[in-house]
Order: structure tokens, then C-alpha cells, then sequence
């Protein structure tokens, strides 16, 4: 810790150089919390996945519904704890570019189903008293202005009612929130009896079945038992892990973990260049005063301990500076598109892993001008100066 | 008869350059006594300063015993020389070699880093050295902002503040003018007769050698240092 004012005043010798050479620092570690936000946004709904739930959905697609009498069979089946059910709704508010998650459930098995959704238990009670009622995560809430009493109409974009209106009004009976920092609660459920009465077509059936499987049953061979339970009938199943149900949704964007790595191994090998070519230079300007300092008695490992740290040091300087804008402007994106991109968080071990970057190419930048230092040989240094 | 401080026997050194062998130093025997001002004058090439860098640690010989106080540089590891030469020599360049991007009390702060001494004392007997050298008023001064006899009264306080026994000085007043030359060589003067410190000084300038107790000439080619008359 002496030696901190020697590194950091050595690390700021040449101020503009030194400036840019953190600004490209901090700029990558920006594009690091703000990718790695958007990365686990999109990876986040496997990540949040309970092991012990699966989900059933139609076996040739997600949009194709099961019929209601599934319920039972699938709650029949050996191993199988609880079931609830879920459908996609598919309407906006107000404006078509509203877009949220809207899903017809059953209120009490739904919310049994999925602990992590938080709601004060009278509103629970109300919610489920009241047919025409819905909740609505915070996020939701927070976005447009929601309380509870409000009426909320929502324009139907598939559900047309059987009356021919395409509105319909909820009536707002709690909110909701989840604990897990990584989830997102961007989401509004209503009654599915309401749901399934008022619909035009499409009566007796869900969208897909969730079950959470008894602790010591094994869901592979329940998955399997309820597949074959419904093999050769007009609406087989397939039967998997709610994190694989999570995937099949984000593939359809692409490889985004791919292209984030991709993308940040670009930023990184540039990064690593442009410090370490400032490193060299810093080193290489300063030859005489490194032979100075072994002179006065600074034995090898401090001399490249003291360069290894201005390394470290600018890289730190840099990137907290970056991941604590790219904190700040994730916390503000996260509001801003809670239901566009829900789950848009930067998680503490992303946060960890960009410290850990840091030293690490803080050490890979300078541990060749900090060899080149520490093996200087003195004689040569003083009679070159 | 006083004590030895310096005690150099048979010493060779030479250098390799490229097939060819160089002897810069021959078979030399020298002896420095504690409390002692020797001038080392001689031409250019001629291994004033290798037989500095002989003395300091900063280099080993070839051949032969270099022998400072209890210290056998021959025979001491790098990293022992490291902790010897922190709290044993002091060295001068001709050049200062202040570090530019530390204040005058920080640069001399810099050998007391190796200490164990805290913040506070380093700082206390950092502005001893600079009172000493007579520049207290200039602590807080960068090196750029400080004449060439003040930076080298700037790294005569460095090369003290540890309280070495042997000063090395090569070239001291080579860049500065006669009269900064004479108040530097008074400085040392005083370093010698009062704080009892044995210097080494290389120079060209006879002048400067005047001030020192006696005078070696290192004779180019023979490589010999004899005692002056
Ligand atoms: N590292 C080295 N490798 C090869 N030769 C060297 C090396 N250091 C010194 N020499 C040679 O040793 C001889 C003596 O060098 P030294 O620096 O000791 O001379 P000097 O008396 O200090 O000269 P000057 O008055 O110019 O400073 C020179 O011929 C020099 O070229
Ligand atoms: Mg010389």
C-alpha cells in the first residue's frame, strides 16, 4: 500500500495518454455490464428455472392448446405433486406497442405453483373472489401508473369474445413481485374461468399444463409417463423441464450468448492492445528511473510488482468506472423496457467476473513491460542514460 | 590507523564484447578507509565507473574480492545486494536521476519505502535530509521545478536519508555550473567532516578533486590506480 502513491502517479505520467487508454477501458467494461445485462435477460428465464417443475405443451407446437381434461390426468400421474395451467392471452394496452405478458390462469393453484411471485395474501383472496379480476407484477404497475381498484381494459389481438368485443376489462386486485433478482414479475394474470366463458372459440381447452414433480420422483420418468399417457391421441404432449421450455422461447433470437461472446471477445483483445501497448511505452520511457529505483535497493519482484499494479491499476481506475455506469444504465433500461426485455440484470456474478477481468488484463498488459523491468539490468540502464 | 571500509583485492572485471574480451579493471587493490574523501579522476573509458558500480553492489567482478564493511559483493546474491545497497550506499549521478513525477520530500522519501518505518517517520527524517542539504523550503517542489544544484541537493538528501556509511558519486557536478559545482562539493564536503560519511567521487575536473582528501588516477590502458603525489 506505500507504494500506492509511486504506481498511481507513475500510471497518470503522461495524462492524455494515460486518459484514453482508460477511456477504452471504460468503454469496455461498459459494453460488458450492458451485454452481459441483455445476455442473462435473455438466458435468465433458464437460469431462474425450477428443476422441479415441467411444463406440458402440445407436441407439435407451442400454439396449439390441450384439452381441459388433461388436468386431471396429468395430476394422476404417479409422481406428479401439483399441476396448474397457463395460456397465452396475446393482448396489449391501449397501444399495440404496450406489450407485455398477459396469461388467463387459476389463481390459487397458479400462485402455489410459482412461490417466488410475491403478493400480500388479502390481495390474493380478493383476486380470487373476483372473476373479472387480475394482478399485475410491480414492474407493470410502476410502468403505467397502476393501482389496485383500477380498471384496466385490454384490446385482444387472438380472443375475441363470444359477445364480438375485442376489449376486455379487468379490474386490478393486487401486485405482485418476485424475490428472485434474476426473474421478472413483467407479467398480468387474470381468472381463466372468466377467460374461458367470455372467449369465442376455443372453450375447455390451456395453453400448456405446468406440474412440479414429488421431491423423490425422478422428472425425466414422469415427463416420459405423461407423453405416453397422451401418445396416439388428437393432442399428444411433450413433456419437459421448465428450463428447456425457457430455452425453446429465447432461440428464437438467436445464439445470443454466442454473440455477446463473441462481441466482448472483441472488445477485449482490442482492450488488451491498447494497454498493453501503453504499458510498453510507459516502461520503455522510463528505463533510467527503473534502473534508479533498483539502484536505491527495490529488488526485482517489487519493481514488477510496482508496474504489474499500474497495469491493475488502470484497468481498475477504467473499468469500476464502466460497470458502475453500466450498473446505473441497467437499472434505468430495466425500468424502461421491464415488459419489452424483462430480466434485464446485471447479476453479482457478472459483476465478479468483470473484477476478475480486470486483474486479469490488467496482468496480461503489463506483465511483459513489467518483466522487461524487473530484468533490467542496472550497469546497462545508468550507462545508456 | 582507521578503520577499512572498502577493501577491494585482484579485482578484474571485464566485459564481453561480441568474441572480443574487454579488461577494464586489472588486478586492482584498493583500500578506503572509514571517514575517508577520495576524488577518482582518470579519462573517458578508462572504469571510474565500473569501479563504482564495483563498489555499490551495483555489479559484480570478474575475478577477485570486493569486500564494504561486513558485505562480500562477490559473493552475495542479486536480491541480497537489492537489501544491502537500501541501507548501505548512497549514490549520486551527474544526471540527478530525480524521479519527475514525485515531489522533492517524495523522491527522497523513496529509499525509506524499503524500511519498516511508518508514513509519518519517513516523512520526518526525509525533511532531516532535506535540511541537511539545505533545501527544506523546496519540499513540495517537483523535480522541473527545481534548478540542477537543487535537484542535486534533491538527490544528495535521497542518497542520505537512509543514513548510509559510503557515498558514491559519479560525476556529481558534471552537468552543473562552477559556482553550483562548489556549493555541491562544499555539501559533500561537510557530509564527509561532519556527518562522517566515506565518499567516492568520480570527476574530470581537477578543481573539484581539490576538495576531496586525495586523488586516484585511473590510467587508461594500464588500468592501475595509483595514489596521487
Ligand atoms: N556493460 C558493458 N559492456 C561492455 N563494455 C562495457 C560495459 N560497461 C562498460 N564497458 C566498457 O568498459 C570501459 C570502462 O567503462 P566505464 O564506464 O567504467 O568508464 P569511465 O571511466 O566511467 O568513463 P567515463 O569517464 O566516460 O564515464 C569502457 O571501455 C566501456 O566501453
Ligand atoms: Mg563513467
Amino acid at each position: 500500500m506505500k507504494y500506492f502513491r509511486l504506481v498511481w502517479k507513475n500510471a497518470w505520467r503522461k495524462k492524455i495518454r494515460t486518459s484514453l487508454t482508460v477511456l477504452s477501458v471504460f468503454v469496455a467494461f461498459l459494453l460488458f455490464a450492458l451485454l452481459s445485462a441483455i445476455g442473462q435477460a435473455f438466458e435468465g428465464g433458464a437460469d431462474v428455472a425450477d428443476a422441479d417443475r415441467l411444463v406440458v405443451i402440445d407436441k407439435v407446437s407451442l400454439i396449439n392448446s390441450l384439452p381441459m381434461s388433461y388436468l386431471d390426468r396429468i395430476a394422476a400421474v404417479d409422481g406428479v405433486q401439483s399441476v396448474t395451467h397457463s395460456s397465452w392471452f396475446g393482448g396489449y394496452y391501449q397501444d399495440p406497442r404496450n406489450q407485455f405478458a398477459q396469461f388467463p390462469v387459476d389463481p390459487s393453484s397458479f400462485m402455489a405453483m410459482y412461490p417466488e411471485y410475491k403478493i400480500p395474501r388479502e390481495q390474493l383472496d380478493a383476486w380470487a373472489k373476483d372473476r373479472t379480476g387480475a394482478i399485475v407484477g410491480q414492474e407493470l404497475a410502476t410502468q403505467y401508473g397502476w393501482k389496485i381498484g383500477d380498471q384496466i381494459p385490454m384490446q385482444a389481438t387472438i380472443w375475441t369474445k363470444a359477445d364480438g368485443g375485442r376489449t376486455w376489462e379487468f379490474k386490478l386486485d393486487g401486485i405482485f413481485s418476485t424475490d428472485d433478482p434474476r426473474g421478472s414479475a413483467a407479467m398480468m394474470l387474470f381468472q381463466y374461468d372468466y377467460f374461458d366463458e367470455a372467449r369465442a372459440f376455443g372453450k375447455g381447452t390451456a395453453g400448456w399444463y405446468i406440474l412440479r414433480v414429488k421431491p423423490d420422483a425422478d422428472p425425466i420418468q414422469v415427463a416420459r409417463t405423461i407423453d405416453a399417457q397422451f401418445a396416439n391421441s388428437p393432442s399428444e404432449t411433450k413433456t419437459s423441464t421448465e428450463a428447456a421450455f425457457a430455452q425453446s422461447f429465447t432461440k428464437q433470437f438467436g445464439n445470443i450468448a454466442l454473440i455477446v461472446s463473441l462481441i466482448l471477445g472483441a472488445v477485449f483483445f482490442t482492450l488488451l492492445l491498447v494497454s498493453g501497448n501503453t504499458m510498453s511505452q510507459s516502461v520503455r520511457e522510463r528505463i533510467s528511473e527503473l534502473a534508479v529505483l533498483k539502484t536505491l535497493g527495490f529488488d526485482d519482484r517489487t519493481v514488477l510488482g510496482i508496474v504489474l499494479s499500474e497495469s491493475i491499476l488502470i484497468m481498475m481506475v477504467g473499468g469500476m468506472l464502466g460497470l458502475g455506469v453500466g450498473w446505473i444504465a441497467v437499472q434505468g433500461l430495466a425500468k424502461e423496457l421491464a415488459s419489452f426485455l424483462p430480466g434485464l440484470f446485471l447479476s453479482p456474478a457478472a459483476m465478479m467476473l468483470a473484477v476478475a477481468f480486470m486483474v486479469g488484463a490488467g496482468i496480461l498488459a503489463g506483465i511483459f513491460p513489467a518483466l522487461k523491468a524487473m530484468r533490467l539490468s542496472i550497469v546497462d540502464a545508468l550507462a545508456r542514460a | 590507523m582507521t578503520e577499512i571500509l572498502a577493501h577491494l583485492s585482484g579485482v578484474n572485471r571485464t566485459y564481453q564484447k561480441g568474441k572480443e574480451k574487454v579488461e577494464v579493471l586489472h588486478n586492482l587493490d584498493l583500500d578506503i578507509p572509514q571517514g575517508d574523501f577520495v576524488a577518482i579522476m582518470g579519462p573517458s573509458g578508462s572504469g571510474k565507473t565500473t569501479l563504482l558500480n564495483l563498489l555499490g553492489g551495483l555489479d559484480k567482478p570478474s575475478a577477485g574480492s570486493v569486500r564494504v564493511g561486513d558485505a562480500e559483493i562477490s559473493a552475495m546474491s542479486n536480491s541480497q545486494l537489492s537489501h544491502w545497497r537500501s541501507t548501505n550506499v548512497g549514490f549520486i549521478f551527474q544526471f540527478y536521476n530525480l524521479l519527475p513525477v514525485l515531489t522533492a520530500q517524495r523522491n527522497v522519501e523513496l529509499p525509506l519505502l524499503l524500511t519498516k518505518f511508518n508514513a509519518k517517520e519517513r516523512a520526518r527524517r526525509a525533511a532531516i535530509a532535506l535540511d541537511i542539504v539545505g533545501l527544506s523550503e523546496r519540499a513540495k517542489h517537483y523535480p522541473r521545478e527545481l534548478s540542477g544544484g537543487q535537484e542535486q541537493r534533491v538527490a544528495i538528501a535521497r542518497a542520505i536519508v537512509s543514513d548510509p556509511s559510503l557515498l558514491l558519486c559519479d560525476e556529481p557536478t558534471g552537468d552543473l555550473d562552477r559556482e553550483t559545482a562548489d556549493e555541491i562539493l562544499k555539501l559533500l564536503q561537510l557530509l564527509n567532516s561532519e556527518h562522517g560519511k566515506t565518499i567516492v567521487m568520480v570527476t574530470h575536473d581537477a578543481q573539484a578533486a581539490s576538495y576531496a582528501k586525495r586523488t586516484l588516477h585511473c590510467d587508461k590502458g594500464t588500468l592501475e590506480v595509483r595514489e596521487a603525489a
